[in-house]
């Protein structure tokens, strides 16, 4: 059927020529408030950083008393100021960039706070953290940290021997490995509620790696307990791997008989790998690792391997092909 | 004076606020514990914005009508040059103090670094050739020269991408907004025919 029909429009709808006019003025206006919004954009996280300089929690941690110096501690070396240990962090619970973890891990609250053990091993169970680190003398522990991304930092820590910890629950022959995770705590640690990483945050050594000396549980830096986002209130150190090893607020540790899926290499298997460990012959897939910038100084060093702690770590790999070690 | 000048002379200053920031916070000692990473992802993150943002003028002109904002084009784009020198120049002189046979092997090595350089070169010749005497000269030539800011959109974000450990929240959003500017080009050119090469030239570069 064929309906013949008037338009739909009338006179009165046509646009009256002042209003079409004053689209012209609109777009100025609206490029103008663009402008503004960008010059907000700008200035915004400026505002923002002067706020979380205020937060509590990432400051000054209390005093740590009868704390030993180690014989173990990396001589020669200059320290890394206090400030930078604690403003240039990567703990991706808080955000992907540096300055996150300082300005975001007020949130957490590490106390009270429980570390369970659990696995191959005769004793098992959830401990809170004065119980978990009473029996161990506190020792300092000066190491120099690598991290993957070829910037390095000596760090005073304060921690306890992680040797003498895994003892202490009598591991059975069937655990091979040793498997820590992060509190899994998305309120406190809002890069949880992301899908940056898969969480929780998971890392693992070998045995005989985990009873090497040098690694340790540290709970404090500069005589000082750890802030926030170092990994508060306990976290690993292992300082001839790359600082990705060093997993942070641990809230579960596990004898395991299969080697952990640590967060990187699930991540990315092609450029990390499980063992991690400094190689100044093994490139990431991206970058190279055969130096690195110390934090504070302008050119860069070379890279040792085994981040310098080979006398007393190259025998654990003897006979391991150095690629399967990065 | 013309609401288009006004708004050229805003912008200028406006986009030169971060490399103010970036003198102010390296005056006050604020450029983190490790300044050189720190310089390099501030000038490297501002020269990828500009190129999207100069990528975004011919969007907003053709949805908008408002053919003048044309004239900004050039200077947004020599802006993403600038800051692209500044990230150059960073890794150039700070990062590797002129170490010329590390920075051979990256640049042959480190798909990364190839495709920062690749991007850096093209911005280059784009910006050499921005001056009204090089439109004139090369003409159609010209035309299809700058066609290679499309080329430097992609690789810019390939290295953007490369470059950290994970996808960062700075990387989505240039991300976003490089595939809304390059899309509407696809867009626009599948929705409006062209008839013929004469009416091609008209139009212009997009």
């Amino acid at each position: 059927m064929f309906i013949r029909r008037a338009p739909d429009l009338k006179f009165s709808d046509i646009t009256p020529k002042s209003l079409y006019l004053r689209r012209r003025q609109f777009l100025q206006t609206a490029a103008g408030a663009a402008i503004g919004a960008a010059a907000a954009a700008v200035v915004s996280p400026f505002a923002a950083r002067v706020a979380a300089q205020q937060r509590q929690g990432t400051g000054h941690g209390a005093k740590l008393s009868n704390v030993k110096k180690s014989p173990l501690s990396t001589t020669g070396e200059k320290l890394t100021p206090w400030d930078d240990i604690t403003s240039y962090n990567n703990f991706y619970e808080y955000g992907p960039y540096k300055e996150d973890p300082k300005e975001q891990a007020w949130r957490l609250k590490p106390r009270p706070w429980t570390i369970t053990v659990e696995g191959y091993a005769a004793k098992k169970g959830t401990f809170g953290f004065d119980e978990f680190i009473k029996p161990y003398p506190l020792e300092e522990r000066v190491y120099r940290m690598r991290c993957v991304e070829a910037w390095s930092m000596v760090i005073p820590w304060v921690g306890i021997p992680l040797k003498d910890v895994i003892a202490a629950y009598q591991p059975t022959s069937q655990a091979k490995y040793v498997e820590f995770v992060t509190a899994f705590n998305p309120a406190q640690m809002p890069g949880e509620t992301t899908r940056m990483l898969p969480w929780p945050y998971v890392e693992g050594l070998r045995m005989d790696e985990a009873m090497n000396p040098l690694a340790i549980l540290a709970v404090g830096l500069y005589e000082e307990e750890l802030p926030n986002q170092d990994g508060a209130p306990i976290r690993l150190v292992v300082p001839w791997k790359y600082g990705f090893k060093g997993i942070k607020s641990i809230a579960k540790i596990r004898f395991v008989d299969y080697q952990p899926k640590n967060t990187w290499q699930v991540m990315a298997s092609n450029e990390y790998g499980f063992f991690a460990n400094v190689n100044p012959n093994v490139d990431h897939p991206r970058w190279s690792q055969a130096s690195e910038r110390r934090i504070g100084e302008f050119f860069r060093r070379k890279t040792l391997p085994f981040n310098g702690y080979a006398d007393q770590v190259a025998s654990m790999y003897a006979g391991m092909d150095p690629k399967k070690l990065y | 004076m013309k609401r288009i000048v006004l708004l050229k002379r805003v912008i200028f200053a406006a986009a030169l606020i971060p490399a103010a920031v970036l003198i102010y916070d390296a005056v006050q000692g604020d450029l983190t514990a490790n300044p050189i990473e720190f310089i390099t992802h501030t000038t490297g993150d501002w020269a990828i914005r500009f190129l999207v943002i100069t990528l975004a003028v011919t969007p907003i002109r053709r949805i908008t009508g408002w053919n003048p904002i044309i004239q900004l084009r050039r200077m947004l784009g020599l802006f993403s040059f600038f800051y692209a020198t500044l990230h150059f120049l960073t890794w150039f002189v700070l990062d590797w103090f002129f170490d010329f046979r590390q920075m051979a092997e990256d640049i042959a090595m480190r798909p990364f670094i190839t495709l920062g350089m690749a991007t850096f070169l093209m911005l280059l010749a784009l910006a050499l050739t921005s001056t009204q005497k090089s439109i004139r000269r090369l003409g159609r030539k010209w035309t299809q020269l700058h066609r290679l800011i499309y080329v430097a959109m992609v690789t810019a974000l390939l290295h953007f991408w490369l470059a950290r450990k994970t996808v960062v929240p700075q990387f989505q959003v240039v991300l976003v907004a490089a595939v809304l500017v390059l899309g509407f080009r696809v867009w626009w050119v599948t929705r409006t025919k062209v008839p013929s090469r004469a009416s091609a030239v008209t139009r212009g570069h997009a």
